[in-house]
């Protein structure tokens, strides 16, 4: 069976939790759900291929999430894939600075259901 | 519950604000009705209805507020708030004279995403727009939810529905746990206590009306009657935009959709026939 890339979300989380709960939400919409438990082991992963978009966790041991948002962005170019930045402390400054290095939205936890989707619809991928 | 208990009270929802509810909401009327039971010490809907059969103003607009559904979210569906960016304003921008102010009215505006959406896509426009003022009036028949739009204060839940991360961080800061719309775009916003079915004309005259997911609450006569005074509300070459389950088909022929788009209204003239409208408005361009 071949896998329609587009339809990918890579979820990047050191909390096993969060990418259980994200990923039941993700593929009862008809996503395939790929997952990593910290930038490093998210960027190998966008190496051996890339996903359709990214929800990304900000605090991550080994490589946060802002170091990887820029490594793929230096590595792959702006805009592809969408990020969707998603953390606790969600002051200007971080959403400011998640703008700057390339994500496409900013989803503030604890999220629920409603606004994981609505995030999705808002960068078109729902 | 009593049939003639039942009867009081939609009557006097109907009569209040076009509330059109029927025997199977029953329990609508028990779940948002039990806190005025409450506080009224009233035992139950029936003594509640025996109270309102009496004079007693104060208690009537408390119920018919309590039974107005308040849900809202910033650039909600987004196409209609597209449309403005990239037609209507542009548009009325180009065709009316320097220095007439522009006015936009959001006829039911519960908590106020809706207005404030309309005055970040002004704000964003500012280049465009020069110096040209642009009014914009959110009217609800619930005290609540204005006295809230009013105050701007956002919860994290209500900022992250619709709203794009760019807009959050330029026109908000955080207040606490919530968020605080900037004075400048509350300043462009004025609320105002208003009933879509009582008198309009004090309102004057909009260039845009959005009046949206309000007209879905009433039966066929009360939303021919809304929009027949929205009509003599909006300017010749005015738009009204109704929400994503609203439509003037079968309701109203004062207004036609634009070519294209089922959310985007203008009015038709006196004697021309309703397909003839608006001919000098470019079909919707695909927007999102
Ligand atoms: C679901 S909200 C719509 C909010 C906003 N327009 C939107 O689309 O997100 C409906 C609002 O209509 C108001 N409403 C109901 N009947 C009304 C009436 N007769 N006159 C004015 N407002 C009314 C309610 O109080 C409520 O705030």
């Amino acid at each position: 069976m071949t896998v329609d890339r587009t339809q990918v979300v890579l979820v990047v989380d050191d909390s096993r939790v969060v990418r259980k709960v994200a990923r039941r939400i993700l593929e009862a919409r008809g996503f395939t759900v790929e997952e990593a438990e910290d930038g490093s082991r998210a960027l190998e992963a966008c190496r051996r291929a890339m996903p359709g978009s990214v929800l990304l966790d900000w605090n991550m041991p080994v490589m946060n999430g802002l170091d990887f948002l820029k490594a793929l962005r230096e590595e792959f170019g702006p805009g592809n894939p969408p990020v969707l930045f998603c953390t606790t402390e969600n002051d200007i400054d971080r959403i400011e600075q998640a703008i700057v290095h390339g994500a496409q939205e900013f989803i503030m936890k604890p999220f629920d259901e409603e606004i994981l989707l609505g995030k999705f619809e808002q960068v078109g991928l729902l | 519950m009593t049939p003639l208990g039942f009867e009081t009270l939609a009557t006097l929802l109907h009569r209040g604000s076009g509330l059109s509810i029927g025997p199977d909401k029953l329990y609508l009327l028990e779940t948002r009705l039990a806190p005025i039971l409450r506080a009224h010490a009233l035992p139950d809907l029936d003594a509640l209805a025996i109270r309102l059969r009496g004079a007693a103003p104060e208690l009537e607009r408390a119920v018919v507020e309590a039974m107005t559904t308040n849900e809202s979210s910033f650039f909600r569906d987004d196409k209609p708030f597209a449309h403005v960016r990239t037609q209507a304003l542009p548009r009325l921008h180009a065709t009316r004279p320097p220095g007439a102010r522009l006015r936009i009215w959001s006829a039911a505006a519960s908590t106020g995403q809706e207005a404030y959406s309309l005055a970040i896509i002004v704000a964003e426009n500012r280049a465009l727009l020069g110096t040209r003022e642009v009014e914009i009036v959110g009217t609800d028949i619930a005290r609540e939810p204005l006295a809230r739009a009013r105050e701007g204060l956002f919860t994290q839940f209500e900022v992250q529905r619709g709203l794009p991360m760019q807009m959050l961080v330029r026109y908000f800061r955080k207040d606490g746990g919530n968020w605080r719309i900037a004075e400048a775009i509350r300043d462009m916003v004025s609320f105002r206590e208003w009933n879509l079915l009582g008198d309009l004309r004090p309102l004057g005259t909009f260039d845009l009306i959005f009046c949206r997911n309000v007209l879905i609450y009433f039966d066929t006569p009360t939303k021919a009657r809304a929009l027949e005074a929205m009509a003599r509300q909006l300017a010749p070459d005015g738009l009204l935009y109704l929400g994503g389950a609203e439509t003037v088909l079968g309701v109203s022929d004062r207004f036609a959709s634009l070519a294209g788009d089922r959310a985007v209204y203008g009015l038709t003239p006196p004697t021309a026939a309703p397909q003839a409208a608006v001919p000098q408005m470019r079909p919707l361009a695909a927007v999102r």
